[in-house]
C-alpha cells in the first residue's frame, strides 16, 4: 500500500458588509420577511440595469492589499448564464477572465509552529443568488430574493493545502483577515462566510494531481475539517480498491457525517460567460489604491509580530491574542492600564477571561468585564495585595457581580498578609500545635515543609504572602 | 392641424391657438381610423391622454409647462410605462404592466409630452419588417401591401400617416433608420450612451440605443434635447452635457466635408434609390459642402459580426423571461423544466427563438473564441475604420437601405435576405456612432432615405446638416395620399 498526499484548494465566499446590494440600492440586512428587500433590479424586471456599488470595490481592494496581491487596474464583470428559479435574470453577474484581485498570498501557522505561505490565485466580486424555500409549502417551492444581489467576494486559493487541518488554518486566517478589514461580519451560521473545497489525493512523490471532487457550501470550520477528512478517506479507499475518483460536485451532510454526490461533470452547465454589456470595465487608478492602502488597519501578522517584540510574548500567545481585532484591542487596553505586566495580562486574557467568555457563550466585546476592570485585578496581583490563587476567586466574583477588584478585596478582607510579624505569629502557632511533625522535619523529613506551608495558609485563609511565608518558614523550622 | 410639424404644434400650443385636448382628440381620431389598416399601435391610452392633455392646457394657461407641453406623443412598446402595459411586441409580455417608467418616458413626461399610446414593433425589437410582432404586422402608410420596416415600424408608420407628430424608437442594427427610410420620415439614433437605456427593454445591450422618429430634423432635435443626458441608473450612459440641439440648426454648411461611403454603393443598391441619394448629395454641394468618396474596408464584415454579437447578448438578456416572476407562464407546469420549456416556447415567436438559439450557440464552450471574440475584434476594426474616416471628413453619407420598402411576406421565409436589409445601418451600431435617416426622394413611388453618420456625440452636426437639407427640400413634408 502506497502513501497518499492530500491536495486541497479552497474557494471562500465572503459576504461583503455593505448596507446596500452590489448592483442596486436595496438593503442587505439578514432575516427580513421574504422578498421585502428585493427591488426591481434584484427581481430582474424588464428594462432595469445594474449600477455598481462603490463600497464593494473599496472592500475588495482592501482585501487585495491585505494579502499583498496585485489589484487589477481594469477588471471586467461577466455574466454566468444558467437557469434557476432563485436566479432572477437567468445569469449571475460575476467576474471571470479579469478579476479585481489577482495573485496574492496568505501565511498560516502549522501545528508544529512553522509558517506556510498559501498562494491566493484570485479574488473576484459577484452577486449572490436568492434562496429556494421548501419548508411548509407542501409540493410548492417558494422563492425568497432578499439575498439576490448581495455582494460576495470569492477568494480562490492555489491547490497548496495538504491536510484538513491546513485547510482549516487557512480558512480561519481568511476569516480573521476579513473581520480585521471590516469587510465581512464573518457570521457563518447566516452564511456570510462559507467555502467550497476541492479535494484530491495522489501518491506521495508524484507531480500530477489526482481527479478532484468539489465539496460545496460548507459553513463551519469543524465541517470543513470533517468533510475533507471524510472525502480524503473515501478517495483513498476507492482508489485502493481498484476504483476511480470521478470529477463531481459533492455535498457535505453534517447529520450523516459524509459527503455525497450532487452532480457529475457530464451534467455540468456550460455557463457561457461573456462580459456584461450593461457594466463598463471597472477602472482603478494608483491614487485610489494608495488612498485605500493608507486607510488599512494594522493586520494580524504585523500585530502579532509587534506583540512579540513590544510585549515579550511567545509567538503562540501573540497568534492567539491577534486572532481577532477585538481580542487584540482588549488585550492592549489591559496592558495600557498595567503597563509593567504584559505577560500577566496575556495569561489572564487567554486563560480565565477566555474560559469565562466561552462558558457563557459571550464575545470579547460583550462588555461583561471591561479591560480596565481586568487591569484593576492584575494591578493587585502585581503589587502583591493578593496572590494569584486568591485572584482567581476575585475574578469569579467580579464576573458574577460586575464589581471592581478593589471593592471585592476590601469587602471580603482578601488582602494579602505581608506583615512579617503577623506571618511569624501564625507560624509560631502552627509549630506549637504540631510538635510531632516539627520533630520529624527536624530529623530530616524535608517533605513536611509543604505541610507547614499548608497549615499556615489555612490559618490565614490563604492570605499570607507565599514568598514571605517560604522565607520565614525556612528560617524558623530548622530551629 | 395634423399636417404641422411638432415644432409648429408646440408653438401653437404655447400661443394657445390650439388646446392640447383638441390636438389629442384629433390625433386619437386619426389613430382609431387607421388602426385596422396600419395596426401601428399595440395599446391606445385615450382616457389617460385626455386627462394629461387637460392638465397640460391648465399649465399652458398659467404660463407654465415644459418645452413639449401638451404635444401628442407615442412610445415604442419597449419603453416601460408605469401602469400601461409594455408588451415588447411579444406574447411573453402580453399582459406585463411595468411598475415604473423608463427614464426616457419620465423625461418626456416632465417635458410635457402627452402619451397617446404604445407603438407596435417587431418582437423584442428583432426584425426588419415589423412582421415578427405578436400583435400582427404594421403596414406601410404609402402602400398597405408593403412593410413599414422594423423594428420601430409602429413609430415610423404612425409619424408617416400623421397619427402622431413624433414617437420614441430604438435602434440596435437600424431599427430607427430603416423604418424611417421606408416610411419617408426622419429618425435619429444618437451616440451609444447619449440616451438612457434604463427602462428600455433590452435586446442587445451594447448596441441598443433609444432615439426618436418625427417629421423633420428640427422636430427630432426638439425631442432629443429632452430625452438625452446622463442617467445614474444606466452605467453605460455618458456623463457629458447635452448641447442645445436647436441652437446650431441654422448654421451654414459651407466648408463641411462629407464622405460618401463607397462600400454602400458597391452591391445590391437599387438604381432609382441611388439616384435619390446622389441628388441629395448634390443639394449638400450647393449648400457649400464638399463631397468625396471614402472607403471603409471592413464594412462588409458588419452583418456577420452583428449577427453574432446581437444574438449572444439577446440570448442572455431574454433568459429572465422564465415564467417565474412576470410574463407568460404556461398552464399546469409539471415541474421546473416543464415550466421553463413551455413558458418560453409559448411566449416567444420564431425569430426571437432563432436568435436565442444562435446566441446560445456562439457563446458555448468551444465556439466562444471562434464567434463572439472574433466578432468583437471585427467590431474594433470597424470602429477604427470610422475613426480614420472622421479624421478626414466631418460626416459620412449614403443610402439608409439597399431598396425601398418590400412586400409583406417577401422575406419572412429567408432570414438571411431579411438580415441583409440592415447592411448599411448595422455598422453605426457596432461603432456606437450617431446616425440619421432623412427622406431624400422617391424610388418608384416609394420613399428613399439618406443616411448621415457622424463621429461620437456629433448629434448637433448631424441635425444641422439634415435641417439645412430639409430647408432646401420638401420630401420630409410629403404625406401618403390616404392620410393627407
Amino acid at each position: 500500500m502506497s502513501a497518499w498526499e492530500t491536495v486541497i484548494g479552497l474557494e471562500i465566499h465572503a459576504q461583503l458588509a455593505t448596507r446596500s446590494k452590489i448592483f442596486s440600492g436595496a438593503a442587505t440586512a439578514y432575516g427580513a420577511v421574504p422578498n421585502s428587500q428585493a427591488c426591481l433590479v434584484d427581481l430582474g424586471y424588464p428594462g432595469v440595469l445594474p449600477v455598481l456599488n462603490a463600497e464593494v470595490v473599496r472592500m475588495a481592494v482592501r482585501f487585495g492589499l491585505a494579502i499583498d496581491a496585485r489589484i487589477a487596474r481594469q477588471s471586467v464583470f461577466a455574466r454566468k448564464n444558467y437557469f434557476y428559479p432563485d436566479l432572477p435574470k437567468g445569469y449571475q453577474i460575476s467576474q471571470y477572465e479579469l478579476p479585481i484581485v489577482a495573485a496574492g498570498a496568505i501565511e498560516i501557522v502549522l501545528e508544529d509552529g512553522t509558517v506556510k505561505r498559501i498562494g491566493v490565485t484570485r479574488a473576484h466580486l459577484e452577486e449572490d443568488a436568492g434562496k429556494s424555500l421548501h419548508e411548509g409549502l407542501g409540493a410548492l417551492t417558494g422563492i425568497d430574493l432578499n439575498r439576490a444581489g448581495t455582494p460576495l467576494i470569492e477568494i480562490v486559493s492555489e491547490p497548496e493545502l495538504r491536510s484538513a487541518k491546513e485547510a482549516v488554518a487557512y480558512m480561519k486566517k481568511v476569516h480573521t483577515l476579513v473581520r480585521y478589514l471590516e469587510i465581512c461580519d464573518g457570521n457563518m451560521q447566516e452564511g456570510s462566510f462559507r467555502c467550497d473545497a476541492n479535494v484530491s489525493v495522489r501518491p506521495v512523490g508524484t507531480e500530477k494531481f489526482g481527479t478532484r471532487a468539489e465539496i460545496k457550501n460548507i459553513n463551519s470550520f469543524r465541517y470543513v475539517e470533517k468533510a475533507i477528512q471524510y472525502e480524503v478517506a473515501r478517495q483513498i479507499e476507492l482508489i485502493e480498491s481498484g476504483g476511480k475518483v470521478v470529477q463531481e460536485t459533492r455535498l457535505w451532510d453534517p447529520d450523516k457525517g459524509e459527503t455525497r454526490s450532487m452532480r457529475s461533470k457530464e451534467e455540468a452547465n456550460d455557463y457561457r460567460y461573456f462580459p456584461d454589456p450593461d457594466l463598463l470595465p471597472l477602472e482603478i487608478d494608483e491614487a485610489y489604491i494608495e488612498a485605500v492602502r493608507a486607510a488599512l488597519p494594522e493586520l494580524p501578522d504585523a500585530k502579532a509580530a509587534r506583540f512579540v517584540c513590544e510585549y515579550g510574548l511567545s509567538a503562540y500567545d501573540a497568534l492567539v491574542l491577534t486572532a481577532s481585532r477585538d481580542l487584540a484591542d482588549y488585550y492592549e487596553a489591559v496592558v495600557r492600564a498595567v503597563p509593567t505586566q504584559p505577560k500577566l495580562a496575556a495569561n489572564w486574557v487567554m486563560g480565565e477571561l477566555s474560559a469565562a467568555l466561552n462558558k457563557d457563550g459571550l464575545e470579547i466585546d460583550s462588555g461583561r468585564l471591561s479591560a480596565e476592570g481586568l487591569a484593576g485585578l492584575l494591578a493587585r496581583i502585581a503589587d502583591e495585595t493578593i496572590s494569584g490563587k486568591i485572584a482567581k476567586d476575585v475574578f469569579e466574583a467580579m464576573w458574577a457581580s460586575g464589581e471592581s477588584a478593589d471593592a471585592l478585596i476590601e469587602a471580603k478582607g482578601l488582602k494579602q498578609i505581608t506583615d512579617t510579624g503577623a506571618i511569624e505569629q501564625a507560624i509560631d502557632a502552627v509549630m506549637a500545635k504540631n510538635p510531632a511533625q516539627l520533630a520529624e522535619f527536624r530529623a530530616g523529613k524535608d517533605k513536611l515543609f509543604g505541610f507547614f506551608v499548608g497549615q499556615v495558609m489555612k490559618a490565614t485563609q490563604g492570605k499570607a504572602n507565599p514568598a514571605q511565608l517560604n522565607e520565614l518558614l525556612k528560617k524558623k523550622l530548622p530551629g | 392641424m395634423y399636417r404641422q410639424t411638432l415644432t409648429q404644434l408646440a408653438a401653437e400650443l404655447r400661443a394657445r391657438r390650439v388646446s392640447s385636448v383638441e390636438l389629442v382628440r384629433a390625433f386619437l381620431a386619426r389613430i382609431e381610423a387607421s388602426q385596422s389598416t396600419l395596426n401601428a399601435f399595440v395599446t391606445v391610452t385615450a382616457e389617460q391622454a385626455l386627462a394629461q392633455a387637460e392638465a397640460a392646457d391648465r399649465a399652458l394657461g398659467a404660463g407654465r409647462g415644459g418645452p413639449l407641453e401638451g404635444v401628442p406623443f407615442g412610445h415604442k412598446d419597449l419603453f416601460c410605462t408605469a401602469g400601461v402595459r409594455t408588451t415588447c411586441g411579444s406574447r411573453m409580455l402580453e399582459n406585463f404592466i411595468s411598475p415604473y417608467d423608463a427614464t426616457v418616458v419620465s423625461r418626456l413626461k416632465a417635458a410635457g409630452a402627452v402619451m397617446l399610446g404604445k407603438l407596435n414593433m417587431d418582437e423584442f425589437a428583432m426584425g426588419s419588417s415589423n412582421e415578427t410582432s405578436y400583435f400582427g404586422p404594421v403596414r406601410n402608410p404609402w402602400n398597405p401591401a408593403l412593410v413599414p420596416g422594423g423594428s420601430s415600424g409602429g413609430s415610423a408608420a404612425a409619424v408617416a400617416a400623421r397619427l402622431l407628430p413624433a414617437a420614441t424608437a430604438t435602434d440596435t442594427g437600424g431599427s430607427i433608420r430603416q423604418p424611417a427610410a421606408f416610411c419617408g420620415v426622419t429618425g435619429i439614433k444618437p451616440t451609444y450612451g447619449r440616451v438612457s437605456r434604463y427602462g428600455m427593454i433590452a435586446f442587445a445591450s451594447s448596441l441598443d440605443q433609444g432615439g426618436v422618429i418625427a417629421a423633420s430634423a428640427e422636430d427630432t432635435a426638439r425631442v432629443l434635447r429632452e430625452m438625452a443626458g446622463f442617467d445614474p441608473r444606466d452605467s453605460t450612459s455618458v456623463d457629458a452635457p447635452v448641447p442645445d440641439y436647436l441652437a446650431g440648426l441654422e448654421q451654414s454648411l459651407s466648408g463641411l466635408k462629407i464622405g460618401v461611403l463607397k462600400e454602400f454603393f458597391d452591391t445590391g443598391l437599387d438604381p432609382a434609390y441611388e439616384r435619390c441619394v446622389r441628388e441629395a448629395l448634390a443639394v449638400f454641394e450647393r449648400l457649400g459642402a464638399s463631397v468625396r468618396e471614402v472607403s471603409l474596408p471592413n464594412i462588409p464584415l458588419s452583418v456577420p459580426a452583428y449577427y453574432v454579437v446581437a444574438p449572444a447578448e439577446c440570448s442572455s438578456n431574454l433568459a429572465r423571461y422564465d415564467g417565474v416572476r412576470f410574463g407568460h407562464r404556461c398552464a399546469e407546469a409539471r415541474d421546473l423544466e416543464d415550466l421553463y420549456k413551455r413558458s418560453r416556447s409559448e411566449g416567444f415567436g420564431a425569430e426571437v427563438k432563432r436568435r436565442i438559439m444562435t446566441g446560445t450557440y456562439v457563446l458555448s464552450a468551444g465556439y466562444y473564441d471562434a464567434y463572439y471574440l472574433k466578432a468583437q475584434r471585427v467590431r474594433r476594426l470597424i470602429t477604427s475604420d470610422f475613426a480614420r474616416a472622421f479624421g478626414e471628413v466631418d460626416l459620412l453619407m449614403g443610402p439608409t437601405t439597399p431598396t425601398p420598402a418590400f412586400e409583406l411576406g417577401a422575406k419572412v421565409a429567408d432570414p438571411i435576405t431579411m438580415y441583409l436589409n440592415d447592411i448599411y445601418t448595422i455598422s453605426a451600431n457596432l461603432a456606437g456612432l450617431p446616425a440619421m435617416s432623412v427622406p431624400c426622394g422617391f424610388a418608384a413611388g416609394l420613399p428613399a432615405g439618406l443616411q448621415i453618420i457622424g463621429p461620437h456625440f456629433a448629434e448637433a452636426r448631424l441635425l444641422n446638416a439634415a435641417h439645412r437639407y430639409q430647408r432646401e427640400t420638401d420630401w420630409h413634408l410629403r404625406i401618403p395620399e390616404a392620410y393627407a
